[in-house]
């Protein structure tokens, strides 16, 4: 059974339809790959499976349970953890509040004390600014924040919105490398893309998505090896 | 020396009515009109539990029922009158507020008339001629304000609102139920409104339909001089206006400028500081 199903999701923001009738699934263990052009609608498609948006049609199910009008609130406790599109970390807490928000679903204190240690040997640099107001970040560093943050609740599936937006190549393959260790430790992502090659080459599964239609699908290495997605998404 | 005693009390009492505006501002992202009225509520529930009879007892009922009073109908309204409107335009919002602001006026006439009512709670007596009800202001007030600091900074709830604040839906990913947050949110300041009506009615001892009306407009400016949304912002604006009105009717000549000088105050520091004192400017996110 898959961890994640999305069936037939259509999404409308007022008059304009934005996702129009897509389905796909994510299976435990995989790396997912969402990829598309500005607009194509792979942020919408995010909020819909994390409950941020509730005015939709079609079902999600994620381990076995239709959250399709769960609450956003009640996700992270099920077991899905998400790093937002523009991270939207907490800018006015310190980086270790931030840290601690992401375990706000869970009590145990001792596995906290565990987790955070595992982030703060992860990127050490958390460590080091432990004590700094989370604003006052590198954009990379606020990256490695933001998915340290949805790690510390230990997540089954992770939802990952454009992890290398506006970084450098050098955090980008950090910030890769991470997901594949991720991945590799036993936790299942769905990853959203402008990176197209990067995304590709790491993931296991892969959608096209195309103004709010899934036009293609395959394994990572078929997508990067096919024709018109190496001419639209992969520069020729 | 007295003066800026009596300041600093009315102070605190503008300051409890401000951090209601601040916290449902930060927070719910509202001007919420009717936080005045929640203080006239808290008056009259006052007013009526005295009525019956004069004990120790029946004082503390009477503090206990006022708070609990406003308690509910804060959270009352937030859910039944602004939460539907979640998403709506801040217009929509705000309108909805004044007229719940003007129910509840009309509501208390409905019930106790337009009169002004006598409430007789204060402590008598005086320490260094100073009286006690003043002090015994200014300690609550202090003992509150610094209560609400270690809750909103070094609990996990007051850091769950400080989220909230800045980014609702980062907040429910991190599993925060944001509707939770509003409501004590609400919770609180109709809590802390209700201790102002308290004090208040130590210093003006008559309760009317718009009991909440100045008050709540004084709070709401120290609120906008301290940074809206800012919570030691809105302590430092209320004491801070408290204090310029003692000091101002204190001396004859410009006791009867009061008011007005106390509004300049609020457009001579937007004019400097357009954010209020400790206000930021923040980016709005989706
Ligand atoms: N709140 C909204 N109101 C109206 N239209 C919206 C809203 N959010 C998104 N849209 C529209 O829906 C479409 C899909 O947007 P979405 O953010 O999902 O795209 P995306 O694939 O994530 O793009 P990008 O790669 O640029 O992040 C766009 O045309 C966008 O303009
Ligand atoms: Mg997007």
């Amino acid at each position: 059974m898959a961890l994640l199903e999305v069936k037939n999701l259509e999404v409308n923001y007022g008059l304009i339809k934005a996702i129009k009738g897509v389905s796909f699934e994510v299976n435990e263990g995989e790396i997912v790959a969402l990829i598309g052009a500005n607009g194509a609608g792979k942020t919408t498609i995010m909020h819909a499976i994390n409950c941020i948006l509730d005015k939709m049609s079609g079902k999600v199910f994620f381990d076995g349970k239709d959250i399709t009008h769960a609450r956003a609130h009640s996700l992270v406790g099920m077991g899905m953890s998400q790093v937002p599109e523009g991270r939207r970390i907490f800018q006015e807490l310190t980086v270790f509040e931030n840290l601690q928000l992401g375990y706000y679903s869970k009590k145990d204190k001792k596995k906290f004390e565990e987790k955070l240690n595992e982030m703060y040997s992860n990127f050490p640099i958390l460590k080091e600014r432990s004590k700094q107001i989370a604003g006052t970040l590198s954009g990379g560093e606020q990256q490695m924040l933001a998915m340290s943050r949805a790690l510390m609740s230990s997540p089954k599936l992770l939802l990952l919105d454009e992890p290398s937006m506006g970084l450098s190549p050098l955090y980008v393959n950090t910030i890769f490398d991470m997901i594949k260790k991720v991945n590799e430790m036993g936790t299942t992502v769905l990853l959203v893309e402008q990176n197209a090659k990067k995304a590709l080459s790491i993931a296991d599964k892969a959608y096209v998505l195309e103004i709010g239609k899934m036009t293609k699908s395959g394994t990572g290495s078929e997508l990067l090896n096919d024709d018109s997605v190496k001419k639209a998404y992969l520069g020729g | 020396m007295s003066t800026i005693i009596d300041g600093l009390s009315l102070g605190a009492i503008y300051a409890l009515i401000a951090l209601g505006y601040t916290m449902v501002y930060g927070i719910a992202k509202m001007l919420n009109f009717a936080h005045g009225d929640i203080i006239m509520v808290g008056a009259y529930a006052l007013y009526s539990t005295l009525l019956l009879g004069q004990s120790p007892v029946v004082s503390v009922l009477a503090i206990i029922i006022s708070i609990v009073a406003c308690v509910v109908l804060g959270v009352v309204v937030e859910r039944f009158a602004y939460r539907p409107l979640r998403g709506a335009t801040p217009l929509a919002v705000l309108i909805t507020a004044i007229g719940v602001s003007y129910m509840l006026q009309s509501i208390a006439q409905l019930i106790f008339k337009a009169k002004s009512r006598p409430v007789s709670f204060s402590i008598p007596g005086t320490t260094f001629g100073i009286h006690n009800s003043t002090i015994l202001t200014l300690v609550v007030g202090t003992v509150v304000m610094v209560a609400l600091t270690l809750f909103v900074n070094y609990t996990k709830t007051g850091r769950a609102m400080v989220a909230v604040s800045e980014d609702r839906a980062a907040a429910e990913l991190m599993g925060i139920n944001s509707n939770f947050i509003i409501s004590l949110t609400f919770a609180i300041g109709s809590a802390l409104a209700a201790c102002a009506a308290i004090f208040y009615l130590m210093q003006i001892p008559l309760v009317n339909p718009t009991f909440g009306a100045m008050p709540g407009i004084k709070a709401f400016t120290a609120a906008v001089i301290g940074g809206i949304g800012s919570i030691p912002g809105a302590m430092i604006g209320g004491v801070l206006l408290g204090v310029v009105e003692k000091i101002c009717l204190s001396i004859p000549a410009i006791a009867p400028y009061t008011t007005a000088i106390e509004f300049s105050c609020l457009i001579v520091i937007l004019l400097v500081k357009p954010t209020g004192l400790l206000g930021r400017k923040r980016r709005e996110k989706v």
